[in-house]
């Protein structure tokens, strides 16, 4: 236990310089980050800008850059936890598939009889069929629209369930395909979030995904929760259908494959529509805010080629006819088509302001989501509070160790001091790890930062405790020293690993705050047991060689 | 000779088992005290865990809650609760306040215009007030969060029960879980006693609780394991004492230590964080008392077998198979 050999003595010397290498950046927050966002923004933007190359030359390139991300509580933002309604996708799936089952039913209509889709729910696709003794002959024909799942796990099966009752045939979507459809659903969801979120572009957003239907979104800097909720929380589905008619009846009966939408800017006035739309906002290739010819805040649009060619040959065949403008189930506007629309682009005008019609362009843009998305919990932190407890944090944190510290060298001297400034570069460590693997440190995990202050020197005291109990019974310093250190390893693996049991549970079961302080206990106990027995063991064994002690008072 | 500050004197021999009856005693009524606590008193949730709302409001003027309750009063927000953050860290222009709206509808939220509402209604009576955070959590996410931090604390206690026993014996491992769910109870009750909020780091605290409060007794019983093969024809309960007494300098110290940075966060951490950091101090010298006598109380009585020379009848099989084996402990 005295004797450590040169390559092991590099070894350990080697880890603590890198440790306060990668450390040091923190030291210079405001500055890094300076130069970290300009390193982003230029290599985004392709070229650098004389500024981004002032605020570059801030950090010098050569030296480690890696900070410790601040929690939302400690930096300030919003946090919100949505739910991805992904049942939605079903019934829109059903409808989609309706025209192509009823074509082919139709097909047989001398054997099967005329068909007619009745109401169900709203993920069931309900045929009644006219004549029900050739129901078999109906299911089969619906079969050859199932594929197999397509699914990671390769299940297999088939994407449709096909059963018949009396003389109704039911369609809905197997389970494994509901399944896999879940899961794309939240993929996509995720996919828009992100866009969308980086359309703003703030700084390391959080965007994931939580159990099975849920997403996570952490973006620090926001103003409020409710900012971000209007960014992501819209579903952005635009649509552009024929309008067959237009009234004031919510209720009223549309008929067959038509759909009753209210008015966005008209209280009261419901528009009838055709339920299949010309084009979509798939179709959109570009959007961007503007202002229409009166001067008032619009969106231009363009379509790609195939949905220029769509909405060309509508508006030619159409002329003279209203068309609706559909935003998630409200109708923006219903213009007369004046004449042939062939050049593939367009605008959305009325009721908006300038902010509303740079939200819109964005949304727009990054595409709609999939499905409606609830929000389960929202949170907003103000910067201010955030660097309130950043502060109370960093002196709470220096009066501890001074405290520790100072008790440390009361009790046991030079010995003392060598723990002390094991527990201070095991400090250094632990934001070194957190800033290297990516960790997030929060106010809880400051915490767990000075509980470690407090819990690191254990091994020490384990160690010294019974290097004072050897030299009780006589032993040589060294003897004391190397026994001392052998016999407390066992309470030193034993105390660490319970601890380690308890804080692995933390992050498995843990979320947010738990999650954090979890990652910072965890990684202080691994820096503890590090510091506490090759770096004061190496500390202890250098002077041992250098003074060679014949009596120790410890 | 150099100063050595000694909290505790280099030989002891304190009888730690002499007011048994007195110390088991406290720890039993400690704990029915607690569940009576906890089950007439009932948490006091934080949103985490009951669903809501909270704000809070800071402001350079000085207010009233009732000032604020009224403005607030024609909003008809349901289940509305405003305290008042006292804090030491706090200079003489700052004012905090914290207010708290129960659930609302599936979501849980205040919707933008309520929130819009109640941030006009304040500015009325205070145009400085200004809203640091806004916190909602639906019903929905809440009812889970209880459900994972109860499976936590489980998961934990069950762990370290395995570890012990794996490492010590069954005795050992009673004993350590014994002492867990008395700190974890005692810890609880106090926050039934005084209502602190209960939240999501609140349990974080207890289960550092439980790393902190094994990680001592482990220490001990380390000792302990050591001891009973060393002195193997003295007395059970005085092998006890004699380790309780070798171990008591290192659990003062690291007792002293950790207090002292907890004390340090307590004091200068800020209002945020008070309630988590409270529990871990509180929690942590619950923890030094339930090693030094419940854990040991429980082993005591439970008694440990000692005669691991001496195959007991019908194992002797077994145990000439494990001579050798490194599974056996070392005579």
């Amino acid at each position: 236990m005295v004797q450590i050999s040169a390559w092991k003595r590099i070894a350990i010397l080697g880890v603590i310089l890198l440790g306060l290498l990668y450390a040091m950046p923190n030291l210079f927050y405001q500055r890094v980050e300076t130069h970290n966002d300009a390193v982003v923004a230029a290599e985004r933007a392709g070229f650098e800008s004389p500024e981004q190359a002032a605020a570059r030359a801030q950090w010098p390139g050569w030296l480690p850059s890696s900070l410790v991300a601040l929690g939302l509580d400690l930096r300030g933002g919003a946090h919100l936890l949505g739910e991805v309604n992904t049942a939605e996708v079903y019934a829109s799936r059903m409808t989609a598939l309706w025209p192509e089952l009823r074509d082919d039913l139709a097909q047989s209509r001398d054997v099967i009889g005329p068909v007619r889709r009745v109401k169900g729910p709203a993920d069931q696709l309900l045929v009644e069929i006219g004549n029900p003794d050739q129901m078999a002959r109906a299911v089969e024909i619906a079969r050859k629209l199932a594929a197999p799942v397509a699914s990671l796990t390769g299940a297999g099966g088939s994407t449709l369930d096909i059963t018949a009752r009396g003389n109704t045939l039911i369609v809905q979507l197997s389970a494994a395909e509901k399944a896999a459809t879940d899961d794309r659903t939240i993929q996509q969801s995720l996919e828009i979030v992100r866009r969308r979120v980086d359309e703003v572009g703030t700084r390391e957003p959080t965007i994931q995904r939580q159990g099975k239907d849920r997403i996570l979104i952490q973006v620090p800097g926001i103003g409020s929760a409710e900012e971000l909720k209007a960014l992501i929380g819209t579903t952005a589905k635009l649509t552009f259908n024929p309008v067959i008619g237009r009234g004031s009846d919510p209720d009223a009966a549309p008929g067959l494959g038509n759909i009753i939408v209210p008015s966005l800017d008209e209280p009261g006035v419901y528009y009838t529509l055709a339920e299949a739309p010309v084009v979509t906002g798939e179709d959109l290739t570009d959007a961007r805010p503007g202002f229409d010819q009166n001067g008032a805040p619009s969106v231009d649009f363009r379509f790609g080629p195939q949905g220029a060619r769509r909405f060309g040959a509508y508006t030619s065949a159409n002329v003279g006819q209203p068309f609706a403008i559909v935003l998630d189930n409200q109708v923006i506007s219903a213009p007369v088509i004046r004449q042939a629309i062939t050049t593939g682009s367009g605008q959305i005008s009325g009721a908006m302001d300038v902010t509303e019609s740079n939200q819109l362009a964005v949304l727009l843009r990054a595409g709609a989501l999939p499905a409606e998305m609830t929000f389960l919990e929202e949170r907003t932190i103000g910067p201010e509070l955030g660097q309130d407890s950043i502060d109370a944090g960093r002196k709470s944190a220096m009066i501890a160790t001074v405290l520790v510290v100072g008790y440390m060298i009361a009790s046991y001297g030079l010995f003392g001091v060598f723990a002390s400034v094991a527990v201070i570069t095991n400090v250094i460590l632990i934001l070194s790890v957190m800033g290297a693997i990516g960790a997030t440190l929060t106010l809880p995990g400051i915490a767990g930062i000075v509980l470690t202050v407090g819990t690191a020197v254990d091994a020490n005291v384990i160690i010294y405790e019974r290097i004072r109990e050897e030299l009780r019974s006589g032993k040589s310093v060294v003897k004391s020293i190397n026994d001392g250190f052998g016999e407390a390893m066992s309470a030193i693996i034993d105390a660490n690993l319970t601890t380690f049991i308890a804080a692995l549970v933390m992050f498995f079961l843990g979320s947010g705050p738990v999650k954090g302080f979890a990652v910072t206990l965890t990684i202080g106990l691994v820096t503890s047991v590090f510091t506490a027995i090759y770096f004061t063991r190496l500390m202890i064994v250098i002077w041992l060689e250098w003074r060679k002690p014949k009596t120790l008072v410890l | 000779m150099a100063f050595r500050l000694k909290l505790v004197p280099d030989e002891t021999s304190i009888d730690f088992f002499r007011w048994r009856w007195l110390t088991n005693g406290v720890s039993i009524v400690g704990m029915i005290v607690s569940v009576i606590l906890i089950v007439t008193m009932g948490l006091n949730f934080g949103i985490d865990f009951k669903g809501g709302t909270t704000i809070r409001t800071e402001s350079s003027n000085a207010f009233e809650v009732s000032d604020y309750r009224e403005a607030l009063s024609g909003l008809n927000l349901s289940d509305l609760s405003i305290t008042e953050v006292f804090d030491p860290t706090f200079g003489p222009d700052r004012h905090v306040a914290q207010i708290r709206i129960g659930t609302e509808g599936e979501t849980g939220s205040v919707t933008p215009e309520e929130l819009n509402r109640i941030e006009a209604a304040l500015k009325q009576i205070d145009p400085q007030v200004m809203f640091a955070s806004v916190e909602s959590v639906g019903p929905k996410v809440s009812g889970e969060l209880i459900k994972t931090a109860f499976y936590a604390v489980g998961a934990a206690a069950l762990g370290i029960l395995l570890y012990i026993w794996m490492r010590f014996e069954w005795q050992f491992a009673v004993g350590a879980v014994v002492a867990l769910i008395h700190d974890v109870l005692l810890t609880v009750g106090i926050f039934a006693a005084f209502q602190i909020r209960f939240d999501l780091s609140t349990i974080a605290a207890l289960l550092t609780i439980l790393g902190y409060s094994v990680n001592d007794t482990v220490v001990v019983f380390d000792r302990l394991r050591e001891n009973l093969v060393k002195f193997k024809s003295m007395p059970l309960i005085e092998v006890m004492n004699l380790t309780v007494n070798e171990t008591l300098s290192r659990t003062v110290m690291t007792g002293v230590t950790t207090a002292l940075a907890l004390g340090a966060m307590l004091i200068w951490g800020g209002d945020v964080i008070r309630g988590f950091v409270f529990a871990m101090f509180w929690g942590v010298g619950v923890g030094i008392y339930s090693t030094v006598y419940l854990a040991k109380n429980i082993v005591l009585s439970l008694g440990v077998r000692r005669d691991w020379d001496k195959p007991v009848r019908g194992e002797k099989k077994e145990l000439d198979e494990l001579a050798g084996s490194p599974f056996r402990d070392a005579p």
